[in-house]
């Protein structure tokens, strides 16, 4: 598992970048968290700088939106999901587990 | 009889289109014409990793997996070359005809050619994915590339040639690049990336001529001097494609004119994006705007109005962006003269940087050089704050 921060850290409406294989963005969305790819599908933007949208982030560069829960892509210009990976919270920590989609758990 | 909408312009506004119809349920028959052979690509990178070679041309399709249940009927390499209004129908350059009950007009805009560039090798203009093609060729075995114009698409070339290792000048004519858009003091800062990567700036210069026979050789400016050149770029702007209309009936000016819900003169005729000068009571003009967000968004408007769905009038905010070298450039507003600009993050010096333009103390626009996160903030705000015309 990969430590992210304290939750302290990652208040509503916040998301953060962690470096893995692939770069993970985490959200925190009104006190649960949610991580996907953090690299859009589209081209090289950092979805972690996106706007938070509800369970939703919209890319920063040309506003394709990504479903937090399911890595799905709403529209253009955006064709694929991006992948999403489990959050687990402990003891104050957030951590993800790179490569554990969300679904697959849940 | 089924009814069928034509979309004249197979690139990002024409596709929005037939996407949009499908979206607002529209179940007829959709036929979408395009003069070029290939199937909707994005433009953007044509200039940049395209153009370098690092995205292919699958990298830059715009067709998604779900395009295919659509059901468009596509024309793909038929230039429309007339269009009957009375009967709505489509006049194509292989001597058929597509009648319609609906037509969208999103033929573009095409880059803008320096008189006497004609017939010379080595002389380029960078619009579609075959101009894309033909300059990556070009440069491959070039030394020494010269840019006229230092706008958006000139200073991109710039950076991806300076990346493949050419030795680069831009030529501009005036004495500050990307002031109209960016304001003088912003224009500069942006156009100092040039500098910093060692590519030659020269500015309040024009180009008297190009020098060779067969192949260009060197850009003769106005004040005499000679740049040698083995490519040259011409990024002087576009000119939209209209002239095909001039007997339609259809109202022109420095596009088709629209209100601003997209519909033109013409009854079952609308207009979107590089083509279309829309009416905007902000500017009390009519307004043609080139960027891609603008053919990405505003199809959806022009398609309801097209089928009487109506709806609110958006007010959106102009967003482009730019990359070059590395740094990305994001401006979303609308700037004018007089517009104070004021540095609310980091540094210009330092390349990363969040400026806003303020006109009576209120924010009208923000440019961000590798400031994402912050800008989508100001966006945002911007969105927000502009009120929304009914
Ligand atoms: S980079 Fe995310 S939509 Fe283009």
């Amino acid at each position: 598992m990969i430590p992210v921060c304290p939750t302290t850290a990652l208040p509503p409406g916040e998301a953060t970048r962690v470096e893995a294989d692939e770069p993970i963005a985490v959200f925190n969305v009104d006190g649960e968290f949610y991580a996907i790819d953090d690299t859009c599908t589209h081209q090289d933007a950092s979805l972690a700088d996106g706007w938070l949208d509800g369970c939703a982030v919209e890319c920063p560069l040309h506003a394709s939106c990504f479903d937090l829960r399911t890595g799905k892509v709403s529209g253009p210009p955006a064709k694929t999901p991006v992948r999403t990976h489990r959050v687990v919270v402990q003891d104050g920590m957030v951590y993800v587990q790179a490569g554990t989609t969300a679904e697959d758990v849940a | 009889m089924t009814s069928t909408i034509a979309v004249v312009g197979a690139s990002l506004a024409g596709l929005s289109a037939a996407r949009a119809l499908r979206d607002q349920s529209y179940d007829g028959r959709i036929v979408v014409i395009g003069d070029e052979v290939h199937a909707p690509y994005d433009r953007p990178p044509l200039s940049k990793d395209f153009l370098a070679g690092t995205a292919s041309l699958e990298d830059i399709a715009l067709g998604a997996p779900d395009d295919e249940d659509l059901g468009l009927e596509w024309r793909l390499g038929t230039t429309a070359v007339g269009l009957e209004h009375l009967s709505r129908s489509v006049q194509l350059s292989d001597g058929s005809e597509v009648r319609a009950d609906g037509v969208v007009l999103a033929t573009g805009a095409r880059a803008r050619r320096l008189p006497g560039s004609e017939g010379l090798d080595g002389v380029h203009v960078l619009r579609s994915l075959d101009d894309a093609v033909a300059l990556r060729e070009d440069l491959a075995a070039a030394g020494r590339l010269v840019v006229i114009g230092a706008g958006f698409i000139g200073a991109e070339v710039a950076a991806t040639a300076r990346k493949l290792g050419l030795e680069v000048t831009v030529v501009e004519t005036q004495p500050v690049p990307l002031a109209g858009p960016l304001g003088a003091d912003m224009g500069a800062v942006c156009a100092g990336l040039h500098a910093d990567h060692g590519t030659r700036l020269l500015t309040g210069t024009g180009v008297a001529r190009l020098v060779g026979t067969g192949r260009v050789e060197a850009v003769e400016l106005t004040d005499g001097t000679r740049l040698s050149a083995d490519v040259v770029v011409v990024g002087i702007g576009a000119t939209p494609n209209i002239e095909w209309l001039a007997h339609s009936g259809v109202a022109l000016g420095n596009g088709v004119l629209t209100d601003a819900r997209g519909a033109t003169n013409t009854p079952g005729v609308v207009a979107v994006g590089d083509c279309a000068a829309a009416w905007s009571a902000a500017a009390e003009r009519h307004v043609r705007i080139e960027h891609w967000t603008n053919a990405l968004e505003q199809p959806a408007t022009a398609v309801a109005t097209l089928v009487g769905a109506g709806g609110p009038v958006p007010t959106p905010v102009p967003y482009f962006w730019s990359d070059q070298y590395g740094a990305r450039i994001q401006f979303a507003g609308s700037r004018r003269e007089g517009d104070v600009a004021r540095v609310v993050e980091g540094s210009c010096d330092d390349r990363s940087f969040l400026v806003v333009y303020e006109r009576d103390g209120q924010p009208v626009a923000v440019l961000g050089m590798n400031q994402p996160r912050l800008f989508t903030r100001w966006r945002r705000q911007l969105r927000a704050a502009v009120p929304t015309a009914s």
